[in-house]
């Protein structure tokens, strides 16, 4: 055995599925000195993966999950550990039935073969399922089980004799060491039970211990340790007269959030069913303290009981078998569910690797090595599973166990694309609160904040506009009418928009105008009061951000992003200060932000200044101090929606007075509350604007999407090489807008797609469309456009079929509708495409 | 037949315990509880004695001492072959001095016997998990006047009694005894069953009658000092490399120990 390291460049810690898997890839991606600690022996050392149930279903809704499963499961295949015995979900409701039609959907999108099956057509396969008690299955033929502990062995071994790794096992990490760096504090080693090793960069993929070694550096990786009720039960002749460990697919017994997976002559059943049960990363045993293992924890019976029942239901046979070995496992949960993986915010090279299931190990190995060595990841964009989404206020422990408790039943629920939390509501909240509450606004959260979404008081324009409803409840579903009517008087008067949770930062100082100009594709270096929209790119030069930019004097500019772009932005512009000479400030909660918009809007907000609000006099793009009603505001003349008005700033404390000012202004005006229905998808489609997490990832470029310029900016910028180097190459996508020509389904009824991101564009024929890079064209956003009465939606296409008047379809709910390719290029917008009204 | 078991509430350990601040338990913050294992035995040979036999009018009664979350363990037994339980409810949970212990213990038998007719086999275990005092089944059978052996690896039902068959160094002891008589069961006396999911279901309607044996107070005296944990012994894993690479490293350390 090697001597202990006194330095590496890198140490991974944890040597479970993902630290191995994370191990492998850095060697291959040229890492040469890396150590991987673990605090149990090998190659079991006592975490999750040692007893995972190690199956792999890969349909899922999200294209990053997907994307992750579906490279993982390459990579056990090749490694030869993949065992491809096929998955049927089995349904006992209705609901379920339909969710079926979602998944296969999904499955098209992804390109994964799936199949509905009969109750026939499930009992064929699993014989000993009651047929009496479903009403069909969902089949996927490469559902796998896979060998965690061999593959991780294999992937210490590949990088181990490439030279490039130490493995230290039975050695724990006792403390996480770091020194002042630039704008934060940076890793400088780690001291373990058996020594210290200094080192440059640090990964933590220690699955439900995370939190517990982000802590001793200073940083925080939010998820808890939570138990997954597992049962083996057998043995039973029926299967081991099989002779082999899966010859019958593995079940899940969906609407019971069980599973039934063979185990050569057993079964284990496995429960999402049972109450939440949380614990705290101080209450896991130590290896020596546990009875069986740390992560296993002690069998609370009276949890499984209805689980128990419920599989007799499903398979009667199971009631006979002996109850050989019953856990509490432990997994990890985050507040929303997803992994957390990137560079922790408050650390710089302190990497979070965790809450990764065995089914995602080495697609989450590959990406993170990519992410480690080039500064973002290149097989998918990461964005839903970026540790850094999450916000000061979503990394405390009542957050992530509230949530938690809320979503772990949920782990094989049906859940609405719309679908909001009832949990931890109403802890951030605009300054208008008292008066949105008044008229009744239904709120959706927005990265934490409550946001009206639409208000119960325009009920009446719902007539007036004539606005129809849905007929499906799932379309129907966290949807109002009165988004559509709310949309309508937009552009015939006005509206007035809460848009508070907006994300603003400042960065000011003698180094500023360099700075942003490194950050941003488009040119910064403007007079002061001028905006600009820019991309803000990957080294790779694909989207990691768009924004707003507003120059608020010579050495200070002012960045306005999404609600749900905060975090992971804030953490992209930290991290590229300069060491001295620009100074960065979150400015989200000193600032309220209201939008007035619509034909009226001028003319009511020029009653409360005196600040010649004229096009002549203050035009598009521009931002001005101005007094509204007394109260000292900034207005900057743009719009998300496609009709003219202003985005007004004011402080915090402010908030309320100007609200009323305007309300009381707007009388005269017509003016309306509108809600974020109308910002964030009616008013924004018909114009064709893009939103960061629909339209713009990483894997696609501004070129793609319609957003390069003419000119390329002098200055130098993030992605500056890979940019100038897409705008020569031949194009591969092109981002579309899509008129769909029927709704109708075949029931008789319109459908309502919900741009989820799984709905695919097909050929009018079915067949999946896949652009030269391997990306498949889907729907980014889909919606209403009310002044269009047109149901629209965006997606990439291949250029031969990004041509106006292109017939397609988009599955929805496993059926084709067809659509009709209306917009294409930089301008997609469908509505006033001259934007006409905006300059009004 | 009428056979009782005795059974007790014991935490599942690691291989490290913990102790509490104040030494005077074990520290069972992160630990799940079982049945003394001897005792899981007992409980397994009563069933599989019950089942060899004719006729259904046979009882498996299992009978625990311990604070109120000790029916976990005589559901346990009903999901295993126990057929009638009862639960002696100690307060001050499972500390109770042995000798105290076996008044309760032996109070509760004839209270049990009293309402049911005589158990013709009382089932203990050598000794338990965590006390490990190897009294109370003596002391039971003491006090009722009836014989008892411990250390039984085998035991087959005779005309008037029962064969019991004892472990040694050289072969087997075997014993007869007349019934009503009492044995303590050791480990590897048989393979004790795991509860079938229909068993664990059943269990949950099993009844449970609560019996108050306040056990004299006074018996015994024997009390606790404090609990020490013994000095760790450290030890360290070496690995010798995986798959048939490592058989030349395993075969150099087996002979280095002497053992080939
Ligand atoms: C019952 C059960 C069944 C499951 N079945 C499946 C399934 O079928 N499919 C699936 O995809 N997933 C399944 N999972 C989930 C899966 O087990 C986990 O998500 C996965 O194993 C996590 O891997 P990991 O490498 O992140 O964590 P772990 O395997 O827990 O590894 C973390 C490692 O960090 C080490 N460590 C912690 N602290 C320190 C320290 N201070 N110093 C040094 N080392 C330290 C630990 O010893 C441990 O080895 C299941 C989970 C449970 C509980």
């Amino acid at each position: 055995m090697s001597d202990f390291p006194a330095r590496a460049d890198c140490v991974v810690i944890g040597a479970g599925i993902v630290g191995n898997c994370l191990v492998g890839h850095l060697s291959d991606l040229g890492w040469t000195d890396i150590v991987l600690l673990d605090k149990g022996p090998l190659p079991n050392p006592g975490g999750s993966t040692g007893h995972a149930s190690n199956f792999i279903f890969p349909v899922d809704h999200s294209k990053e999950i997907v994307d992750l499963t579906v490279d993982s499961q390459h990579q056990y295949e090749a490694l030869g550990l993949q065992n491809t015995c096929g998955g049927i979900e089995v349904a006992r409701s209705p609901e379920r039935m339909e969710e079926f039609r979602r998944r296969m959907t999904s499955a098209t999108c992804w390109g994964i073969e799936a199949k509905l099956l009969s109750v026939d057509e499930v009992v064929e396969m699993v014989p000993f399922i009651d047929p009496d008690v479903i009403l069909g299955g969902f089949y996927t033929p490469s559902v796998s089980a896979v060998d965690s502990l061999e593959t991780g062995t294999q992937m210490r071994r590949r990088a181990t004799e490439a030279g490039h790794l130490q493995t230290f096992a039975n050695t724990e990490v006792l403390d996480i060491e770091t020194v002042t760096g630039a704008n934060r504090p940076r890793i400088s080693a780690v001291v373990t039970d058996r020594g210290r090793i200094e080192c440059d960069t640090v990964a933590i993929a220690c699955g439900v211990w995370s939190p517990k070694l982000a802590e001793m550096a200073g940083a925080t990786i939010p998820l808890t340790p939570a138990v997954h009720q597992m049962v083996d039960v057998g043995p039973f002749d029926a299967l081991v007269e099989t002779n082999q460990e899966l010859a019958y697919p593995i079940v899940r017994d969906m609407d019971t959030f069980c599973y039934e997976r063979q185990s050569a002559g057993s079964m284990e059943v496995g429960s999402y069913a049972h109450r939440p049960i949380l614990h705290r990363v101080e209450d896991i045993p130590s290896n020596e303290e546990a009875a069986l293992s740390p992560t296993e924890m002690p069998f609370t019976p009276d949890d499984f009981d209805d689980q128990l029942e419920q599989a007799i239901e499903l398979m009667e046979f199971l009631g006979d078998g002996e109850i050989k070995y019953a856990i509490n496992g432990l997994l990890s949960l985050t507040p929303d569910a997803a992994p957390v993986l990137g560079p922790t915010p408050e650390v710089e090279n302190l990497w979070s690797v965790a809450a990764v299931w065995v089914k995602e190990g080495p697609g989450v190995g590959r990406l993170m090595a990519e992410w480690m060595t080039h500064g973002y990841p290149r097989m998918t964009d990461p964005h839903g599973s970026d540790v850094t989404r999450f916000y000061p206020q979503d990394r405390n422990v009542i957050h992530i166990e509230t949530r938690a408790d809320e979503h772990f039943n949920k782990t094989y629920g049906i859940v609405h694309p719309r679908e909001q939390w009832a949990t931890r509501r109403n802890l951030t909240c605009g300054p208008a609160k008292a008066r949105t509450d008044d008229l009744g606004a239904f709120y959706f959260e927005a990265g934490g904040w409550e946001r009206p979404h639409w208000y119960e008081s325009n009920a009446d324009l719902v007539e007036r506009y004539g606005v129809e409803g849905r007929t499906h409840e799932w379309d129907a579903r966290w949807w109002s009418p009165i988004t559509d009517a709310e949309h309508m008087h937009l552009r015939e008067h006005c509206g007035l928009v809460d848009i508070s949770p907006f994300q603003v930062f400042e960065v000011s100082g003698p180094g500023v105008v360099p700075y942003i100009e490194k950050m941003a594709v488009n040119k910064c270096d403007l007079p002061v009061g001028r905006s600009i929209y820019t991309p803000v790119l990957t080294a790779d030069g694909g989207f990691r951000s768009d924004l707003t930019i507003v120059r608020l004097s010579e050495d200070r500019f002012r960045i306005a992003t999404g609600a749900f772009d905060g975090g992971r932005d804030e953490y992209w512009f930290r991290h590229n200060l300069p060491a001295d000479g620009v100074h960065f400030e979150n400015r989200t909660e000193a600032v309220a932000t209201y939008g007035v918009w619509g034909p009226n809007a001028a003319a009511l907000l020029q009653t409360l200044t005196e600040t010649d609000l004229s096009q002549e006099a203050f035009g598009y793009g521009q931002v001005r101090d101005a007094l509204l009603s007394g109260i000292p505001t900034q207005m900057f003349r743009i719009s998300y929606v496609g009709d003219a008005g202003f985005e007004i700033y004011c402080p915090t404390s402010a908030g309320l007075a100007l609200w009323d000012a305007i309300t009381q202004a707007g009388r005269d005006f017509e003016l309306r509350p509108v809600g974020a229905g109308v910002y964030g998808t009616t008013g924004r489609l018909e114009k064709g604007y893009r939103l960061m997490g629909a339209e713009l990832e990483s894997d696609y470029n501004p070129v793609e999407a319609g957003l390069a310029r003419p000119r390329v900016k002098a200055a130098d910028f993030i992605g500056k090489e890979a940019y100038l180097a897409a705008r020569e190459a031949p194009l591969a996508a092109q981002l579309s807008t899509l008129r769909f020509e029927s709704l109708r389904c075949a029931e008789g009824y319109d459908r309502f797609p919900m741009g989820a991101g799984n709905e695919p564009v097909l050929t009018p024929a079915g067949e999946r469309i896949v652009d030269s890079h391997g990306r498949v064209s889907r729907v980014t956003t889909a919606g209403n456009a009310p002044s269009l009465g047109a149901y629209l939606a965006m997606a990439y296409l291949p250029p031969e079929l990004a041509a106006v008047g292109t017939e397609l379809s988009v599955m929805y709910q496993h059926e084709q509708y067809p659509v009709t390719v209306a917009a294409t290029g930089a301008n997609l917008a469908l509505f006033d495409p001259d934007d006409s009204r905006m300059k009004a | 037949m009428r056979i009782l078991v005795c059974v007790k509430r014991v935490p599942a350990v690691g291989s490290r315990i913990n102790v509490t601040d104040d030494g005077q338990q074990v520290d069972t913050a992160h630990l799940g509880f079982t049945t003394s294992p001897h005792e899981e035995c007992a409980v397994e040979e009563a069933a599989q004695i019950v089942e060899r036999l004719d006729g259904d009018d046979h009882a498996v009664v299992v009978l625990t001492l311990g604070p109120e979350a000790s029916a976990e363990q005589l559901r346990y037994a009903a999901s295993v072959g126990g057929s009638e339980f009862a639960l002696v409810t100690a307060e001050g949970g499972l500390d109770w001095d042995p000798q105290r212990t076996a008044v309760a213990i032996t109070d509760a038998v004839r209270e049990l016997e009293a309402a049911g007719g005589l158990f013709d086999l009382i089932l203990f275990g050598n000794e338990s998990a965590d006390g490990g005092n190897f009294q109370v089944g003596i002391r039971v059978a003491h006090a009722l006047g009836r014989p008892i052996v411990n250390g039984i690896k085998g035991i087959d039902v005779g005309e008037r009694g029962f064969t019991a068959r004892r472990e040694t160094d050289a072969g087997y002891e075997v014993y007869e005894l007349e019934a009503p008589c009492a044995l303590g069961v050791k480990e590897g006396i048989n393979l004790p069953r795991y509860p079938t999911m229909k068993g664990r279901l059943a269990s949950r309607k099993a009844q449970i009658q609560e019996l108050d044996c306040a056990g004299g107070a006074d018996a015994g005296g024997q009390s606790r000092v404090r609990l020490h944990r013994p000095p760790e012994r450290a030890s360290t894993t070496v690995q010798l490399g995986d798959s048939a690479e490592a058989a030349p490293a395993v075969v150099d350390l087996l002979d280095e120990l002497g053992v080939l």
